[in-house]
């Protein structure tokens, strides 16, 4: 690995006038440090956040559920909270990598990663989740653009991620079997207007899926659903799941998803 | 460079090292505790795993300054007054390893599940030990140990 300056600044503020265009946050750097191990990614500056008290926790609120940035998978996944409120984010959060990583990871820290098997970018968009930055506040729909690509501008940092508190929920994952990062993952949550079927995992970046959100939105149940043909161009297709095969996990895994809410 | 000051089975260190310095590397290179390995590297194999506070992580993939002021446990800390840990017995029992290379990130693994889970069932001992990876044993014999080590912790 590269030499770089490490920083642990106490506020938001330091944090934000160490950064650079040559800088990376690390929060559980679960992603972060292998990348750089990896020649991936090399910084002049790293800039820890675990010493921001104010970007880690979790509220629940009438409607919704925010979670600070350095909260911990681990500290979603047995939130007492969370599992009462959204149970199906508990669930996604403690399915995660592995033990050792939800000890590390963080909510912050996958949404600004972006990864495109990535299980919570899912929860966001399914969730009508709003991203709070220093800056700003972006829908999810807006933040994730793009393959490891976000709205985040240089030196904006995630402080929080707020989810709207559905009616029902679940997430339904097929693991990669070493990884356990998403071969396919689906969300689906029903809220009292809508619903919606978020993707992760089969394209380049999470997305909704209109078809089947518009079906479910007018009925909520697997017969609705039924004989969906979810189309596979523009799918990924590798040594773990063809496009194909994809494109059959997500019809699959969206009516498991129905069944378990 | 940086500081790192930590608690290390139970001795406090200090020692200054460069920035990028990883956990697993200020343990093995600098403190000479070579007891907790490195297998893949890229944060897979699970060979490195030690507590800080308590919980397990992959030392290799976390900075030395990232748990500046922590108490870290290495598989150095486990055995007490030349007595070993029940979960070193236990995979000494049971056969829990043979080449051995993966077994100190498993027994810190495997510890660490004991602590907030008493009695798991084969199916949660799999699924806590997805982290940590074993070319020789086929894992029965180390799942066997766990469950051995549940009846004496």
């Amino acid at each position: 690995m590269k030499s770089f300056n490490y920083h642990a600044p106490k506020d938001v503020k330091d944090a934000s006038k160490l950064a650079s265009s040559n800088s990376a946050f690390l929060a559980g750097g679960m992603t972060t440090i292998p990348s750089m191990k990896l020649g991936l990614a090399s910084y002049k500056d790293v800039i820890d956040i675990k010493n921001i008290k104010k970007l880690s926790g979790i509220k629940v609120s009438g409607k919704t559920v925010t979670i600070g940035a350095t909260t911990k998978h681990v500290e979603v996944a047995e939130s007492k909270d969370v599992k009462k409120a959204i149970p199906a984010l508990a669930k996604l959060a403690g399915n995660i990598g592995d033990a050792q990583v939800r000890n590390r990871g963080t909510i912050g820290g996958s949404i600004s990663n972006n990864d495109p098997s990535a299980c919570y970018p899912s929860a966001c968009m399914a969730l009508n989740a709003v991203i709070h930055t220093n800056k700003r506040k972006i829908e999810a729909e807006k933040f994730f653009t793009g393959m490891f690509e976000t709205a985040l501008k240089s030196g904006e940092l995630v402080e929080a991620v707020e989810f709207q508190i559905p009616e029902k929920a679940d997430y339904q994952k097929h693991p990669n079997p070493a990884s356990r990062y998403a071969i396919i993952g689906v969300f689906v949550a029903k809220h009292k207007k809508d619903v919606n079927v978020a993707v992760t995992g089969a394209k380049s970046c999470v997305y909704i899926d209109k078809d089947l959100s518009k079906k479910l939105s007018s009925s909520f149940s697997v017969s609705a659903i039924e004989g969906t043909d979810v189309k596979s161009s523009g799918m990924n297709s590798d040594m773990h799941a063809s496009a194909e095969y994809r494109a059959n996990l997500v019809s699959l895994y969206a009516k498991k998803a129905v069944e378990a809410c | 460079m940086t500081k790192v000051t930590l608690e290390v089975n139970g001795k406090k260190v200090s020692k200054e090292v460069p920035d990028h310095t990883l956990l697993s590397v200020f343990l093995r290179d600098n403190l000479n505790l070579t007891g907790t390995h490195v297998g893949c590297d890229t944060s897979q194999c699970g060979a490195c795993v030690v507590h800080v506070n308590g919980k397990s992580i992959k030392s290799c993939s976390t900075l030395a300054a990232d748990v500046e002021g922590s108490k870290v446990t290495t598989i150095e800390g486990l055995a007490k007054d030349g007595k070993l840990h029940p979960m070193q017995a236990a995979f000494k029992k049971t056969h829990g390893l043979q080449c051995g290379y993966c077994t100190p990130g498993m027994v810190m693994s495997a510890v660490d599940l004991l602590q907030t889970k008493k009695n798991p069932s084969d199916q949660e001992i799999r699924e806590w030990l997805e982290g940590n990876i074993c070319r020789c044993t086929g894992y029965q014999n180390i799942v066997a140990a766990v469950k051995e080590a549940a009846t004496k912790m």
